[in-house]
């Protein structure tokens, strides 16, 4: 899928990376920017991975796709697109600028979520480059691996702070042969009752989403499975139902405006009970992804203990005073292992230093 | 080679070790006499043995902490074990360590229809959680071809597999918490009820690290529904590209079948006359293509993987028609293994990993070793995910041939390596591809794996010298590393 001149091209940026981290200064990773606002305020100078780009191999019938760390999401959603083909797990486009090196880095998942699973279940395989600026091979483009520790899943998530993303490997999936969306009038306790008992029957649930006492459902899959589904389930059909899955996945759905203000996620046991806070709440994954608008001034801590205590955790993840601290406390035994891991992998705290926890 | 390991301990130093432990634990928890500690010597791969100089068999997370700070503080190296069936040589014991079995953990302390989760104890067998799970509908998808007797710890360290991962994920993506202790005796979890953790995915590398990083003490498994109806497809070709091109089509209309298996013509003639399977024994390939789901499901997605399955090329088809249909065509593959073991003396099951399109040139490889090495080799093939076991069938009796068989399988591997592939897909590197980690590994990535091992196990006790090896080990193979396909397939992408 490229030409030498190309590869020559790549090679020459590679080496720029690398004497980037041999001059020895922190650094931000970033691609497009799209997720500025995500993690811990970024410090450092900027890294722009995005001249590092371009699919490296597709091929539709092994499922899987590499691509370069800039690669835009658009480039990749384009050539999936050909072969009737999706990343199963929905991350966030941003407009399709977003690139695949942040998405990993981020570890952002869409509505589909609680069925597809995550970004990190769908990466096979990932280079990084340490901060030596050796070009390090992880995993592969099979599905099945386990030769040598799984580094390459541990970077989905990590924020950039293990070091360089340049490449990865991820598992696609066909599109569904059918879906459909329905919604239903139900309050909260009632919307989470019938996610958690639908999601122990099979049915093809894919997506879900609660607010305002309104709860909508995407059924996917063969044809016969969602239309036995809808007789089961009932609830009136929605149009533009495309709509409406990307607005949420996208975040530019009518709660999540005003990104300036503080957007809570409360990430729990999707069995938890209705958690009284103050403010809206918009309810993911079958329950197990809940968005806070806080009314007014609310206390990280209150929010965090409420979280813990049914099993979960919080995060501000986005807007807000990122003061409290973004991403929930860790314990001391998991704080340990963070560290430790820091300092093996950057001795010298170069990649998106304090991006994941101030410490880090 | 399937003598008896020797002890090799100083007698003084198992005093030292056995006495600490048995401030640790009650006494009768910890073996020593040579008749105890036997059973110990080897796992699943019985031609690697090693006597332990100890044995502990902790019975709660309390006595595994007091053991962990026990063997810290002498500086003895530990080797976590749970059912043994493993294939690696992964719970090889250590001449003058310890073994820490979790036999004794090996209660279910969960079962939650609602939460559609598990919470076990790591010698909880695979095959109990789904048994357990049963009445409320639900099972545990991981099903490697042991699940009767493995447990749960060891697929945590092994991130095993089986025939349905394609569709339904190997033990990284059914696994939402572990609970464990280092060699410190620190007990961390990771993961956790909520589908993601604050932080690092740490769940994510634990699994499969193979017992290396810390001692399982509890697991928290996903549930899922079971489907309402299965069935299978037996398809003929004449041809094993055939077979391979039929498995890409049936990806590439958008099916993902439950269950996606190939044989070739010396597997199926192994298996027939043992389980009486009903297969072609004329074909060149069987594959056997399952759909699960709701009842109106597979009826639609059986219809599809026909028509996909014929304009390929299939000299015979047949649809299972009842469960105990399926079943038949399933016991054939189920029972390649004790096929083999029926046929031959002794076989040796390879483990490597491949992108599918490179499966004709993989089995032609493959015949070529057997002229070369002198031995016949079979081949099961999980077709959907690329994880191809080649059985190597010898005789230990007869001088050089177990050695041949070692060569030949790291040849194998060699090859999926070169075609980009792995060396392992679910049996794990263990003491047995140490060796090939040398050659699909370059030395700053080896050292990458040390610095994370280093992370969770700052004094390198668990299970070190395994699945990793050392540069100087590296130096002593004397193989290269394969650079990414440059060697052999220059225009071969390759991570």
């Amino acid at each position: 899928m490229q030409d030498h001149a190309q590869e020559q091209d790549m090679s020459a940026v590679l080496a720029s990376f690398r004497e980037r981290i041999l001059q020895g200064r922190p650094l931000q990773i970033r691609g497009a920017g799209t997720k500025d606002w995500y993690g811990q305020a970024p410090r450092g100078e900027v890294l722009d991975t995005r001249a590092y780009r371009g699919i490296i191999d597709y091929e539709p019938t092994e499922l899987v796709i590499t691509a370069r760390c800039g690669t835009p999401l658009s480039e990749i959603d384009a050539a999936l697109a050909e072969h009737n083909q999706m990343l199963a797990w929905e991350p966030p486009r941003f407009g399709g600028a977003a690139t695949v090196g942040g998405m990993v880095a981020a570890g952002l998942s869409g509505p589909a979520r609680a069925s597809a699973g995550a970004v990190r279940d769908f990466v096979l395989g990932a280079v990084l480059m340490d901060a030596q600026g050796e070009e390090l091979h992880f995993g592969g483009q099979v599905m099945k691996n386990v030769a040598g520790y799984d580094i390459s899943r541990l970077l989905a998530g990590s924020l950039g702070t293990l070091g360089l993303i340049l490449q990865v490997s991820l598992k696609v999936l066909p599109r569904p042969f059918a879906s459909s969306t329905h919604v239903f009038e139900i309050n909260q306790e009632g919307a989470l009752r019938l996610l958690n008992q639908s999601a122990g029957q099979p049915l093809p649930l894919v997506a879900s989403a609660w607010t305002s006492d309104v709860l909508t459902i995407r059924l996917s899959g063969a044809q016969a499975a969602v239309d036995a589904a809808i007789k089961k389930l009932g609830g009136t059909e929605l149009a533009n139902a495309d709509d409406f899955w990307t607005d949420l996945r996208e975040q530019s759905h009518a709660f999540f405006a005003q990104p300036e203000q503080p957007l809570w996620r409360l990430s729990l046991p999707s069995v938890a009970p209705p958690l009284d806070l103050p403010g809206r709440q918009l309810i993911e994954w079958g329950g197990a992804q809940r968005w806070l608008r806080p009314d007014g001034a609310v206390d990280a801590a209150t929010l965090r203990a409420a979280a813990q205590s049914v099993g979960g955790h919080a995060s501000l993840h986005r807007g807000g005073d990122k003061g409290v601290g973004v991403f929930h406390p860790l314990s001391a035994s998991v704080e340990k292992i963070h560290r430790q891991l820091k300092q093996q992998f950057d001795p010298r705290g170069l990649f998106n230093p304090g991006r994941l926890y101030a410490s880090l | 080679m399937n003598a008896p390991a020797q002890p090799s301990f100083a007698p003084a130093r198992q005093r030292e070790v056995v006495d600490a432990l048995r401030r640790a634990v009650p006494a009768h928890c910890v073996l020593f006499d040579e008749e105890d500690t036997r059973p110990y010597e080897c796992d699943g791969l019985a031609a690697y043995r090693q006597l332990p100089m100890v044995v502990v068999l902790p019975e709660n997370e309390a006595q595994v902490v007091a053991i962990m700070k026990a063997c810290h503080a002498l500086g003895v190296q530990i080797v976590p074990r749970g059912a043994g069936t493993g294939l690696s040589g992964g719970a090889m014991p250590i001449a003058d360590g310890v073994v820490l079995s979790t036999a004794k953990f090996n209660q279910i302390l969960k079962m939650d229809k609602y939460s559609r989760t598990a919470v076990v104890q790591p010698g909880v067998r695979n095959l109990a959680i789904s048994e357990a799970a049963a009445p409320h509908g639900l099972y545990y998808a991981p099903d490697p071809s042991s699940q009767i007797a493995c447990t749960i710890g060891g697929n945590v360290a092994e991130n095993s597999g089986g025939v349905h991962c394609l569709k339904y994920g190997l033990t990284v993506h059914n696994v939402l918490r572990v609970r464990m202790v280092t060699s410190e005796g620190d007990v961390v979890e990771l993961g956790g009820g909520a589908l993601d953790a604050p932080g690092l995915d740490l769940l994510a590398v634990f699994i499969g690290s193979e017992g290396m990083l810390g001692v399982v003490t509890e697991v928290t498994v996903k549930l899922v529904p079971k489907p309402q109806a299965a069935r299978v497809i037996m398809a003929s070709f004449d041809d094993v590209v055939k077979g391979g091109n039929a498995v890409a089509n049936v990806i590439a209309a958008g099916i993902i079948p439950a269950g996606l298996e190939m044989m070739d013509k010396t597997s199926s003639r192994m298996v027939e006359p043992f389980v009486k399977a009903g297969y072609d024994i004329n074909a060149e390939a069987i594959l056997l293509c399952e759909s699960d789901g709701t009842v109106e499901e597979v009826e639609e997605e059986i219809g599809r993987m026909t028509d996909v399955l014929n304009a390929s090329g299939a000299t015979a088809i047949a649809c299972s028609q009842s469960e105990a249909e399926r079943l038949r065509f399933w016991s054939g593959r189920k029972n390649a293994f004790p096929a083999a073991g029926r046929i031959s003396p002794d076989y040796y099951c390879m483990d490597g990993t491949i992108p599918r399109k490179n499966l004709a040139q993989v089995l032609l490889g493959i015949a070529e070793m057997e002229k070369k090495y002198g031995l016949r080799c079979a081949n099961v093939f999980h077709a959907g995910d690329g994880n191809l076991h080649p059985l190597i069938l010898f005789d230990a009796n007869i001088a050089d041939e177990f050695h041949r068989a070692e060569l030949f399988g790291a040849e194998i591997l060699e090859l999926c390596v070169e075609v980009g592939g792995t060396i392992t897909g679910e049996h794990g590197v263990g003491i047995e591809k140490i060796n090939s980690m040398c050659v699909q590994f370059s030395p700053a990535e080896r050292e990458t794996f040390f610095k994370l091992k280093r992370a969770f196990d700052t004094a390198f006790l668990l299970n070190p010298d395994k699945a990793i090896p050392t540069l100087h080990r590296c130096a002593e193979y004397g193989k290269m590393h394969v650079q990414r396909g440059q060697m052999r397939f220059p225009d071969l992408p390759r991570f």
